[in-house]
């Protein structure tokens, strides 16, 4: 099981308690404290997972999640103690693939965390294709007319959903917990976020969108129509 | 000058035509008049200008009017005279012509007739107008055969048509003329006699006197050029005389003018300041009252403004203050709360005293959490922080699934949550996340204080407003209780413990929610009778309300004693629904609190069990309609 997950937090207490909880759900965690030092720890380790925090000393959390993103597809979950919408919403678009706001109970820490890990290991071989892009489930791999795509793994995971039920209407409480694996449906504003992200990355013009459809009132959908 | 004093009448009258209060009832052909002179009533009342020009103009009309009467009178009495005195002189003149005639100081003759015609003859004037003469005899020497009078001479008809009182004065005149040879003294009178071959009478001046033997003579001025002189005074004084009545009025506007544009300029000023404008200023122009006036306006708002800016700072400061705290309160929470959870879940592996001591501070820690959560949002509220993220979504929906948590204190409690929902779906613009919050407070809050009773939530929908009443059963509100419920961490009864582990701050958050949509939440409440939240908000995001679709309290007490219907169950129905919530819920009440209930109320009055019932059902006053009843809108 890969279980290999960085704590980047500058409160040392609640540092060391994360690993406390991560240890004994048989995860590896390594820690970095500080903004500056947390791309050096992050290519030194290879984590499976980052939990930031949002307010650090040196580089903010904001950043260095780009940074990351920049570099690797690998899961990000942001802890915040701001769940004002704009706060939210910055942190998501700046690549975040989930979001925890403080206080936050352990079980939540490791469902989400878990979530974000649970990959279908060994998925069937099966290719999905809409419109000019094909996704290779299997290979992790998608296409435009030839070309590869760099989806983060959270954006391919919401690209297979929608097409697997091509012209099926999605709500986005039901792709919160397809995607996301959340029980109770809870916050929409991912979902809107990541099919932005998602369209800026496959669509020929995100403004006008022909692959993921927004169905007005309801959901999204995959393919034209 | 009668025009102008007619046309100052006029206008007064017309001052006077202004509404007054009218007690009766016009008829609908009246009411459109009526209406306008409501609105020129209106008008007349609110501006200072218009009072102070139609009173300019009527004052200086009657003083115009006087002053011009007056000076006609003068006028026309110097014409009058100065007429007189000419035609006096002329009139000499003719006599002593006359009396020259030898002819006429011989006793009258044959030939006295031609000499008299020859005589007026003579006198007339050789062309127009300008006076008549006749020549005639004393009454007691005329009539045939002797020459009677003026036919042959032109202005006179008969004699009797002389004014008797002129005649008879010349012929007293002719009776003292041997007494002492006193001189004749010619007699006047202002007549109106019709001239020549005319018909009509003109008026003029008649002068008469005695001359020769037994002759008089008469002549006659009429007043024709006089009375045109007059006339066309007349109409230049009247035509002066409102020219100055309007300039007077003119300049009576233009003054109050100066005075009253700064005086408006100052209100409207006052109103953008109460409005909210701060950076509102008058121009301060010279150094006169008005001058005055805007400089210690300006001052007012300066001061006003520094005042405000001082406190927003400040609270600006608290409310950062705040927020702050509760941010950087929530990561050591974090790191306690985890810790907390690995000390529950080891609990098994501890002593009873530690392991209790886990369990406290694992649900004691969810509590101050919950409490930080709502401090936090009200420290949101107050720094103005709050957005609202309205979409359209169906309210009745909301309600049901923000009942789960209040669904399950109210099994524990034995007690049940009826839902009075329309069928169709109830679609407005709200925020999902706060309405939520809303109804999972007023929920909580019903259940909690329900006194084990029932809770009705009603929902309704009209076209402009969606509606949620919660009702329950409890102890109800004091007077004056339904503004303070909605106060920050008041509590009805400081004694009183709370279960469900509210934070003081859920109504108060839920206040602030309602008004962020433009929405109300009202509180009703009667001891006894239970209380009443209402929430009322706008389908359309924004949207001004004016009324809700539910009424906030509920029907007055007499209506609903015999209200209890076995067959009633949960309706479906919440459109114009006004069944006392009651109904239903002392049924269900009765069923499940069974004998319980018995030493609290009779099944009937179930509701209004409480200090007022304390003697039983039949102890309510026939007109304590609305006892107590306490109704505050909480309006924002």
């Amino acid at each position: 099981m890969k279980g290999r997950v960085l704590v980047v937090d500058d409160d040392a207490a609640l540092a060391e308690m994360l690993g406390i909880v991560l240890r004994g759900e048989g995860f590896e965690p390594t820690f970095v404290a500080d903004g500056d030092r947390a791309m050096d720890v992050f290519r030194d380790t290879k984590p499976d997972l980052v939990l930031l925090d949002l307010m650090l000393p040196g580089m903010d959390g904001i950043d260095v999640c780009r940074q990351i993103r920049a570099e690797s597809g690998v899961p990000i979950v942001m802890l915040t103690a701001k769940s004002d919408t704009v706060d939210v919403v910055l942190g998501l678009e700046s690549g975040a693939d989930d979001y925890i706001v403080k206080p936050f109970q352990s079980k939540v820490l490791i469902a989400r965390v878990r979530a974000r890990l649970r990959r279908t290991d060994d998925p069937a071989p099966e290719t999905l294709t809409i419109g000019d892009v094909t996704i290779d489930v299997a290979g992790h791999s998608v296409q435009r007319a030839g070309e590869p795509l760099n989806l983060t793994p959270l954006e391919f995971d919401l690209l297979v959903a929608l097409a697997r039920k091509p012209r099926q209407v999605f709500t986005r409480e039901v792709l919160l917990e397809q995607v996301w694996g959340y029980r109770h449906a809870a916050d929409t504003r991912l979902v809107n976020v990541h099919v932005q992200r998602l369209r800026a990355k496959i669509e020929k013009d995100p403004e006008r969108p022909e692959i993921v459809v927004t169905v007005r009132g309801v959901g999204y959908k995959a393919g034209p129509g | 000058m009668k025009g102008a004093a007619a046309a100052g009448d006029a206008s007064y009258r017309s001052w006077l035509a202004r509404p007054r209060p009218v007690a009766s009832r016009q008829s609908p052909i009246l009411s459109g008049s009526h209406r306008w002179l409501r609105r020129v009533g209106d008008r007349y009342r609110h501006s200072l200008q218009l009072r102070v020009v139609t009173a300019t103009l009527i004052l200086s009309a009657v003083v115009v009017s006087v002053l011009g009467y007056i000076l006609m009178q003068h006028l026309v009495a110097g014409i009058y005279a100065n007429m007189e005195q000419s035609s006096t002189t002329i009139f000499d003149n003719g006599r002593t012509y006359a009396g020259n005639e030898t002819t006429f100081g011989q006793p009258p003759g044959s030939q006295s007739s031609a000499a008299m015609l020859a005589l007026a003859q003579d006198l007339n004037p050789s062309q127009g107008t300008q006076y008549a003469v006749d020549v005639t005899l004393v009454p007691q020497d005329q009539g045939p055969p002797v020459y009677s009078g003026g036919e042959a001479v032109g202005f006179f008809g008969a004699v009797p048509v002389l004014p008797a009182k002129l005649t008879s004065a010349v012929l007293n005149e002719w009776q003292n003329r041997g007494i002492g040879g006193a001189p004749q003294y010619p007699q006047s009178e202002w007549v109106s006699m019709p001239l020549g071959s005319s018909a009509r009478p003109e008026p003029g001046l008649l002068i008469g006197a005695p001359f020769g033997s037994v002759y008089e003579l008469y002549y006659f001025f009429p007043l024709a050029a006089e009375q045109q002189t007059i006339a066309s005074i007349q109409q230049s004084l009247l035509v002066a005389g409102i020219a100055v009545v309007f300039l007077l009025a003119a300049i009576a506007w233009l003054v109050t003018r100066w005075v009253v544009v700064p005086v408006r300029l100052a209100a409207q000023g006052a109103r953008r300041l109460s409005a909210g404008e701060l950076d509102q200023r008058m121009e301060v122009r010279g150094s006169d009252e008005v001058a005055a006036l805007a400089a210690s306006f300006n001052e007012m708002a300066a001061s006003l403004q520094e005042k405000l800016a001082e406190l927003e700072d400040l609270s600006q400061v608290q409310r950062q203050f705040v927020s702050d705290v509760s941010h950087e309160l929530r990561t050591p929470l974090t790191t306690i709360k985890i810790a907390s959870d690995v000390l529950f879940g080891a609990r098994d592996e501890m002593g009873p005293a530690p392991a209790r001591s886990a369990e406290l501070m694992q649900s004691q820690l969810e509590r101050f959490e919950v409490l930080l959560t709502d401090l936090l949002e009200i420290s949101r509220y107050d720094a103005n922080a709050a957005t609202l993220d309205a979409e359209p979504v169906d309210i009745c929906g909301i309600v049901l699934q923000s009942a789960d948590v209040a669904q399950q204190l109210a099994e524990r409690r034995g007690t049940k949550i009826e839902f009075r929902v329309p069928a169709e779906p109830c679609i407005a613009e709200i925020d999902r996340r706060r309405v939520e919050r809303i109804m999972r407070n007023l929920l909580l809050n019903a259940v909690e204080h329900g006194e084990d009773k029932d809770t009705v939530v009603t929902v309704a929908v009209d076209s402009a407003a969606v509606a949620v009443s919660v009702r329950d059963f409890g102890v109800g509100l004091r007077p004056g209780e339904a503004q303070l419920v909605f106060d920050r961490f008041w509590r009805a009864d400081p004694a009183r413990a709370r279960t469900s582990g509210g934070t003081g701050l859920g109504l108060a958050i839920a206040l602030e929610d309602a008004r962020l949509h433009g929405g109300w939440l009202e509180a009703w409440g009667e001891p006894g009778r239970g209380s009443v939240f209402r929430l009322t908000l706008p389908r359309t995001a924004g949207a001004e309300l004016h009324g809700s679709p539910l009424p906030l309290s509920p029907l007055p007490l007499g209506t609903l004693e015999d209200g209890i219907d076995a067959t009633a169950g949960p309706v479906v129905d919440g459109l114009g629904d006004r069944v006392p919530a009651a109904d239903a819920a002392v049924v269900t009440m009765a069923d499940l609190v069974g004998p319980a209930a018995a030493d609290v109320a009779a099944p009937g009055s179930a509701d209004l069990a409480g200090p007022g019932a304390a003697s039983g059902p039949g102890a309510i006053e026939p007109d304590a309609d609305q006892p107590e009843s306490t109704e505050v809108g909480a309006r924002g």
